[in-house]
């Protein structure tokens, strides 16, 4: 679904990492570790558009990013769900109303009750209501996870999405990250937390890449 | 919750630019208002005033009653054995009252004014004798005063013309300056809410469904503004002092009759012009966002 051949990336400063390949295949369930600034943001952005690679090639649903139409990256993203580090929402707009958005903002049909579902699923039924500026910052990082499932996507990008959390609310997202991936979702989840990958092992075939010194490497099975 | 409702929230709603809009949408649509006004009335005078000067002469007949009709016969005579001139033609009541009506309004009763018969003359190319003409009148029909008058009226037509076209330059200039404003506001809104276009973005959300959330806030403030500046407009036009007689230019500005149903169309237009700016705006400052 996400296929990065000989992919470079630089912002400016010289390259962040350089000839990566990777696939995301269906179904895949992939942790992507490193050293803090080592471009695990950087890789996610690629994968959904955000980011055009410096050099090498990035196709998303077999389509070739740097040639693809801004209609078509929406429609690409339509099916990528994605919990960026900096959680952003609609601020004026209530958490239930930024949880139904991918489904809202794209003509796509909204049930109330799939959204309270899984809203109680992340520990929000009580905040459906709340204005995203008065939320927590685990509370963010579970809207954002809601409201990036919420249209059943065929890949889910999640960068950090536990940083905030307790251990039990983290055990019960990457629950929930290990359901929809056992339905089809390929997921790639940017992580330090070793025993969170270690808790996803545990239930699921998960591989763990990792960047460092300028590479994409997949790492031992120590982990 | 539907698309529909959904792009009615997405764009806050607030912000200066909201109130720049609405005021000078307002504030535009009051003054186009009176350039419509200025436009329908001084084309009207033209219209006269030209009509008048086509019937390059007049004889005026002042004349007792009872004789009126053995002079305006006798005056006709005159007329049709005087070489210069193709034809004579004796004005009805209505013609007189039409002709009169620019100058001094339409509700004055004619008919209880001691009005002199008119009697329209066209001339040829060469036109008659004028200086033999009035002496002939003067031997054969004292009442009658051959009067080529109309000419002094040809620079009014003129002016009234050239009236006309500044107001339709002025709807123009009111017109850019609007889809300017919009322009301008278009940008500060797109350039103020950055965040919520990279939220829409992040959910797949077209360009189209983006741009017309903020253009439909857009033209509607836009054509609330103008609705409200157009009925202050109408509002003030109706309550000009209608001068009895006098200049007819100034108390006479305005709409009559169901030309009051024009200055109605100045909302709906604004808001049309509203939605092309700010959407023509969108897209361009979108392509420019990734
Ligand atoms: N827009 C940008 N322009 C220039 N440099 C950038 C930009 N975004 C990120 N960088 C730099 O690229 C490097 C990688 O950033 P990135 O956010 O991908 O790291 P990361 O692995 O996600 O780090 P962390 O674990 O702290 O989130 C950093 O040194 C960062 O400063
Ligand atoms: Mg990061």
């Amino acid at each position: 679904m996400i296929v990065f051949e000989d992919v470079s990336h630089d912002y400016g400063g010289g390259p962040l990492f350089r000839d990566v390949s990777a696939r995301l295949e269906k179904g895949s369930f992939h942790f992507l570790t490193g050293p803090s600034g080592a471009g695990k943001s950087t890789f996610l952005k690629l994968c959904y558009g955000e980011l055009l690679p410096s050099a090498g090639k990035i196709s998303l649903m077999n389509k070739d990013v740097n040639t693809l139409s801004r209609d078509a990256l929406a429609e690409i993203r339509q099916r990528i769900g994605v919990v960026h580090q900096d959680c952003q929402f609609l601020d004026h707009l209530s958490v239930e109303q930024n949880v139904a958005l991918p489904l809202s903002a794209t003509g796509r049909p909204v049930a109330e009750s799939d959204v309270s579902d899984l809203l109680e699923w992340v520990g929000l039924a009580k905040r459906a209501d709340a204005l995203p500026p008065t939320l927590s910052g685990g509370e963010r990082q579970r809207a954002a996870l809601a409201r990036a499932i919420i249209a059943a996507p065929n890949v889910l990008l999640a960068d950090e999405p536990t940083g905030n959390l307790d251990w039990d609310m983290s055990q019960r997202l990457m629950s929930l990250m290990i359901e929809l991936n056992k339905m089809g979702t390929a997921v790639l989840v940017a992580t330090h937390d070793l025993q969170l990958i270690r808790f996803a092992k545990s239930q699921i075939n998960a591989r763990v890449l990792r960047i460092s010194r300028r590479k994409l490497q997949v790492a031992g099975a120590d982990l | 919750m539907s698309a529909r409702e959904i792009s009615r929230l997405v764009v806050p709603r607030r912000g200066q630019s909201v109130w720049l809009i609405s005021l000078s949408a307002g504030a535009m649509a009051f003054l186009a208002v009176f350039a419509l006004a200025l436009s329908v009335t001084s084309a009207q005078l033209a219209r006269t005033w030209s009509a008048a000067l086509a019937q390059t002469a007049t004889v005026r007949l002042a004349a007792p009653p009872e004789e009126m009709e053995a002079q305006t016969a006798i005056v006709l005579e005159v007329l049709r054995t005087t070489p210069g001139i193709e034809s004579a033609h004796v004005m009805v009541p209505d013609e007189q009252a039409a002709l009169l009506e620019a100058w001094l309004g339409p509700d004055l009763p004619l008919d209880a004014l001691p009005l002199p018969r008119l009697i329209e003359i066209t001339e040829t190319s060469e036109g008659p004798d004028r200086q033999g003409l009035r002496l002939r009148l003067a031997a054969e029909a004292p009442g009658a005063v051959f009067d080529d008058h109309t000419r002094w009226r040809r620079p009014l037509a003129e002016a009234a013309g050239r009236l006309r076209s500044f107001a339709l330059v002025s709807l123009g200039l009111i017109g850019g300056v609007t889809a300017a404003i919009i322009v301008l506001a278009a940008s500060a809104a797109l350039a103020s809410n950055g965040q919520v276009i990279r939220v829409l973005r992040l959910v797949g959300a077209r360009d189209r469904f983006i741009a017309r959330a903020f253009v439909r806030q857009i033209s509607l403030r836009a054509g609330l503004g103008a609705l409200v500046g157009t009925a202050l407009g109408m509002g003030a036009l109706a309550a000009l002092p209608q001068a009895g007689g006098g200049v007819h230019l100034l108390s006479g500005l305005g709409f009559a009759g169901a030309g009051w149903l024009l200055p109605l169309v100045i909302p709906p237009l604004a808001m049309v012009l509203a939605w092309a700016a700010s959407l023509t705006t969108a897209f361009q400052v979108l392509r420019g966002v990734t």
